[in-house]
């Protein structure tokens, strides 16, 4: 068995004020990514999923503080890094993807400059050099004219073609982690489907492992082999995509899957109120009491 | 038959861009909306879906009539809408209200939800404060919400609750029909679907008729009786829901539906028999497959809405 990419164990973390007052966020998470595997997040607002992938990258900022745990990449565990080996790691080894592309980028300056940076800061190039590789990146993620386009400032190119820069920047150095959060959320649905192809077929060619956020079940199985479901910071139910799909069997993810309306779900069934999940819980605090974590490789055996 | 309740005919809304020329002088019109038809029966759901900047937004702001057209008519029960002869906003208030996407932006951060609620009834000339208080209390009993958070603030709701303020504050002057603009994308999908639900008991129960925009292709087809798909400006395929949705025709409407991240899809390739993927028709020509985007700032190529069925019609270019 290959050893995980990203191994979170009992990562606990939450707002700290003060020295005593601790009000916990994130409890327990405790979850394994592959090398070259796409994981799926999955959960509403304020489930928690954000905070994990901002604890991946080192990025929580005050009041936000790691109680407990350990995040281990390659290994080598996160937490305890001194700030500049992170720094060295953060973008380079392990990259995101935010968003609202508009306010992740820089507004001031082109993107063919804001891409090379990357070549620049992580792989050491001379900023002529690295411009070259800009204009290939964005050519990579398949932004016609890649030449011209290397010279617009964000304000001059559509949501999608921002996010198509995004992409570009974040798989500048071929990361082995690519956190992707909500991508393709402010976009377009025919727009959101381009890119999520594009995320998944960069991502499959260079086994570059992925860990996706997202509160959208549609994208999540479209995209991930693996998902877990996250509420009121824990994760309460974990398995292989499909058996999550076919088989859930936390109450809440029962709920959240029947709250989705489907494609074709009228015709075969007429128009049905959606399950409303405070329907069918009777006690939404009892709900992170019981988790189901399928062990991996387990889904062949199930019904 | 009865006479529809709204009817929209050759709808067209430009509107002029300033700069090319010289010094900035020259003049260009957008095309935002082209010749759009079409009516709404008493009860309906009707959707109008499309991507941003396709003219969706722009049909329903004429429908409410903070969009000025600038040809066609509107006509709600016979009576034109805009233009000459057209009613006061006054009259226009108690026929057609609207559900903004926004409930964090679309509701008065400085006003109760009592206050939000009455403003309405006040100016329409309720003065009595029992009626007041009394109708106020029925819609938010309506809306899933308790009279006694009446008194609250828009802050001290959560985002589904404050959907539901926003649907309480459109249904109070009993409009007939309702213009939800987006009504659940901003919202997480256990409320999505809660709100939904509301949608749906509400539009039986008050007899209301709805339009809704979206571009959610799951939420139409659960809640729409018929669709129009607009692609710049453009009705390109209308139809029953059912056609839309199982035999879709125009080949944006099939970008559309294939674009739609659906788990069971996705799990499933293929297995579906998607309708999507079904051949096109031969012998039909249409004037843009919806992949690239036409001029804005020139009117359109002729073309035809063409009814291959009953009630289903198809935009194709004219017979040359």
């Amino acid at each position: 068995m290959t050893a995980p990419l990203l191994d979170i164990r009992n990562l606990r973390l939450g707002v700290a004020l003060g020295r005593s007052v601790h009000h916990p966020l994130l409890k327990d998470v405790t979850f394994q990514i592959m090398p070259g595997e796409a994981y799926g997040l999955v959960g509403e607002s304020g489930s928690g999923k954000s905070i994990t992938s901002l604890a991946v990258m080192g990025l929580l900022k005050k009041p936000l503080a790691v109680f407990g745990g350990e995040i281990l990449f390659k290994g080598q565990n996160l937490l305890s890094l001194p700030k500049r080996e992170m720094r060295r790691l953060r973008g380079n080894r392990i990259a995101m993807i935010f968003q609202e592309p508009m306010t992740a980028l820089n507004p001031l300056s082109t993107v063919g400059r804001q891409i090379a940076e990357m070549f620049v800061l992580h792989q050491g190039k001379s900023w002529g050099e690295a411009e070259k590789l800009a204009v290939e990146a964005l050519g990579n993620v398949r932004v016609p004219n890649p030449d011209r386009r290397a010279k617009n400032y964000p304000h001059q190119m559509s949501g999608g073609l921002r996010q198509r820069v995004m992409i570009a920047m974040a798989l500048a150095c071929n990361p082995d982690l690519l956190i992707a959060d909500e991508p393709t959320t402010a976009l377009d649905v025919t727009v959101q489907a381009e890119v999520l192809r594009l995320i998944k077929e960069l991502c499959a060619a260079r086994g570059t492992a992925v860990l996706f956020i997202s509160h959208d079940l549609g994208v999540i199985a479209s995209i991930c082999q693996r998902v877990g479901v996250m509420y009121a910071g824990c994760l309460v139910e974990e398995n292989e995509t499909r058996a999550l799909f076919e088989n859930p069997r936390h109450a809440y993810t029962r709920g959240l899957l029947g709250a989705l309306p489907r494609l074709g779900s009228r015709s075969a069934h007429g128009r049905q109120r959606l399950v409303d999940i405070d329907s069918i819980i009777a006690d939404r605090s009892k709900l992170t009491e019981t988790r189901f974590i399928a062990p991996r490789g387990a889904e062949r055996g199930q019904p | 038959m009865t006479a529809p309740l709204l009817q929209v005919d050759d709808l067209h809304v430009r509107f002029p861009i300033s700069g090319g020329g010289l010094f900035g002088t020259g003049r260009r019109m957008l095309h935002a909306v082209n010749g759009i038809s079409f009516e709404l029966a008493k009860g309906e759901c009707l959707s109008i879906v499309g991507e941003s900047g396709c003219g969706k937004s722009t049909t329903a702001l004429s429908i409410l009539g903070l969009q000025e057209p600038t040809e066609g008519t509107i006509r709600y029960r016979g009576q034109p809408l805009a233009g000459p002869g057209a009613p006061g906003r006054m009259q226009r208030a108690k026929a057609v209200q609207m559900v903004f996407q926004d409930p964090y932006a679309s509701l008065n951060p400085r006003q109760s939800v009592r206050t939000s609620l009455a403003a309405p009834l006040k100016l329409h000339g309720v003065t009595a404060a029992s009626e007041i208080e009394g109708r106020i209390e029925a819609m938010l009993k309506n809306v899933g919400l308790t009279p006694e958070q009446a008194r609250r603030y828009p802050h001290e709701f959560s985002g589904g609750q404050r959907q539901r303020i926003g649907i309480a504050r459109a249904l109070i002057l009993e409009p007939e029909i309702v213009v939800l603009d987006e009504p659940v994308s901003a919202l997480d999908v256990s409320i999505r679907a809660q709100i939904i639900n509301l949608l749906l008991d509400l539009q039986e129960k008050l007899g209301l008729s709805y339009i809704m925009i979206s571009h959610d292709l799951s939420v139409v087809e659960h809640m729409s009786d018929r669709v129009l798909v607009m692609f710049f400006g453009e009705v390109v395929e209308e139809g029953g829901w059912r056609q839309i949705f199982e035999t879709p025709t125009h080949p944006y409407t099939r970008r559309l539906i294939a674009a739609i991240p659906d788990p069971d899809a996705a799990l499933n390739p293929g297995a579906a028999a998607f309708a999507a993927d079904a051949p096109l028709p031969d012998g039909r020509r249409f004037v843009s497959d919806g992949s690239a985007a036409p001029d804005v700032f020139t009117p359109p190529v002729p073309s035809a809405l063409t009814e291959i069925a009953p009630g289903h019609r198809v935009r194709l270019a004219s017979t040359a």
